[in-house]
């Protein structure tokens, strides 16, 4: 590792202790009350305590998160590609897509809960719901950036219109598409987590309601670091992925 | 050598954003002996680029006829490679697969391209170098990757669009002696867009000088040069001669 990459790596932890140890001096030395704000190392040890509950609640988020996130690849792709390819479509349905997504998820939360119940399906819903427009933005932005030389060369050969969409356009739409993808999972995190605000039996944003409510600040600010390592993951393993799947983008670079 | 290729009374007009009509070519007519390089030599702007995607069959000119062995072009040809001047490789594509490419689209990708394809870039002196991605390789490099994929499909006329226009002047000199080998094993028509007089006169049978837009022949050089060429030629008398002509045909020289 060079100097450059070792202080990349070690000036955001140091950042991170800085704001730590003003925070646990400043709970400590002032004696704040636990329950308004808990100390860093009272949010380490319920975090230690109650590893079995963050741990039974985290999984019911992670697959809402995951699933909302896997649906929303799964229709927001397929979607991009008729708006990208179609203008008739494209005038028609952008509109709507826009319209959509200004409305307030927190606003529409209760009505999902009528519609598909108090388990995992409405959390499901909502993390879609949030993870699905940039996807489909993202990727039928890069399937419209497609450069045109490449466009012309397609056509010099005489490709098909299946094969500029195969061989060209969506390759060259790839690194839009992860992108789409990185904001839309992160984004997941958060209406999995809305839904369950709104009513749930389960998950790490009931378990932070629930400890709030019971004035167990320290595990509801547990529950917070938690769901924060959950969105960082999720965005982790995209990465990964785009890693692999696009080994182009690095080579060479590294 | 026997006549391959008539362009006549090529005429192209554009429709301009304001609606007005936009004035590219005038009147271009020759004809492009079996096995010739003709270069179209003109200044920038000059409708150069928009004849050979005429002859390319990628544009349909306004008035006029292109015929290319015995078939009026109106669409692009089978037997047609072509080179751009920006090198148009697929960065997420290895240096072999964007010079099998074509054969891809042809659905012919098979050992045999595959041989082929690995003859062509030991040819242009890229062996070794099948798995890198076009990120990895100059520009120059570059360039021959996109030549190799230009011959792969053995064209009987090859295009070429200012190929080596953004090289630097040693790997411009040595691209052009590659491209004269290249030629001269395989037999090909070249058809070559540039704005570089010597290289104009280094390369060509014959040099189709273009006008300032909208473009009418300003000239039309045979060289007469024996090849193959050398780099000493380039200071003989002749050469000399025949770019001072090439100048008073573009109207920079007396």
């Amino acid at each position: 590792m060079s100097a450059d990459a070792v202080r990349r790596a070690l000036y955001p932890l140091l950042g991170i202790a800085v704001i730590l140890l003003v925070w646990q001096g400043y709970t400590r030395l002032l004696g704040v009350s636990r329950i308004v704000l808990p100390s860093p190392s009272d949010i380490l040890m319920a975090s230690i305590e109650r590893y079995d509950l963050l741990l039974r609640e985290t999984w019911p988020t992670v697959l809402e998160s995951v699933a909302g996130f896997a649906l929303a690849v799964a229709i927001g792709i397929p979607l991009a590609v008729v708006v990208a390819s179609s203008r008739a479509l494209s005038l028609m349905l952008y509109p709507v897509l826009v319209a959509t997504q200004s409305v307030p998820k927190v606003a529409i939360a209760p009505i999902i809960l009528v519609w598909f119940g108090l388990g995992i399906e409405s959390k499901l819903a909502l993390a879609f719901l949030v993870a699905f427009f940039p996807i489909v933005v993202d990727t039928a932005t890069g399937l419209q950036a497609t450069p045109a030389g490449l466009i012309e060369l397609a056509r010099a050969l005489r490709a098909s219109r299946l094969q500029v969409f195969a061989k060209v356009r969506f390759p060259a739409a790839l690194p839009f598409i992860f992108s789409g993808a990185k904001v839309a999972v992160t984004l997941a995190v958060i209406g999995a987590v809305i839904g369950e605000f709104v009513g749930s039996v389960s998950g790490l944003g009931n378990l932070l309601l629930t400890a709030n409510s019971q004035l167990e600040s320290a595990l509801a600010w547990a529950a917070l670091v938690w769901l924060s390592v959950v969105g960082i993951l999720l965005f982790a393993a995209v990465a990964l992925a785009q890693r692999l799947l696009m080994p182009w983008a690095t080579a060479g670079h590294g | 050598m026997s006549a391959f290729g008539h362009f006549k009374d090529v005429h192209q007009e554009f429709v301009r954003s304001d609606g007005g009509a936009l004035l590219a070519i005038d009147t271009i007519s020759f004809d492009l002996p079996k096995g010739a390089l003709v270069t179209l030599l003109g200044p920038s702007g000059c409708g150069k680029t928009t004849f050979l995607k005429i002859a390319a069959g990628l544009l349909r000119a306004t008035r006029g006829t292109v015929c290319i062995n015995g078939v009026e072009v109106i669409e692009p040809q089978p037997d047609f490679g072509i080179a751009f001047q920006q090198s148009n490789l697929m960065p997420w594509r290895s240096v072999i697969r964007n010079v099998l490419f074509p054969m891809e689209i042809r659905r012919e990708a098979g050992r045999a391209a595959h041989a082929r394809a690995m003859e062509l870039l030991a040819l242009v002196g890229l062996t070794g170098f099948e798995r890198a991605y076009p990120g990895e390789l100059s520009g120059g490099m570059q360039q021959r990757v996109a030549l190799c994929r230009a011959l792969i499909h053995r064209p009987r006329l090859l295009l070429m669009d200012e190929p080596f226009g953004a090289l630097d002047e040693l790997t411009r000199m040595e691209m052009q002696d590659l491209l004269l080998d290249i030629r001269g094993r395989t037999g090909a028509t070249v058809l070559f867009v540039t704005h570089s007089i010597s290289e104009a006169v280094y390369l060509s049978d014959a040099v189709v000088v273009f006008s300032k837009r909208p473009a009418v022949v300003a000239d039309h050089i045979e060289v007469g040069l024996p090849y193959p060429r050398r780099p000493e030629m380039r200071y003989s008398g002749e050469f000399t001669a025949l770019e001072h002509r090439a100048g008073r045909a573009l109207g920079i020289a007396q």
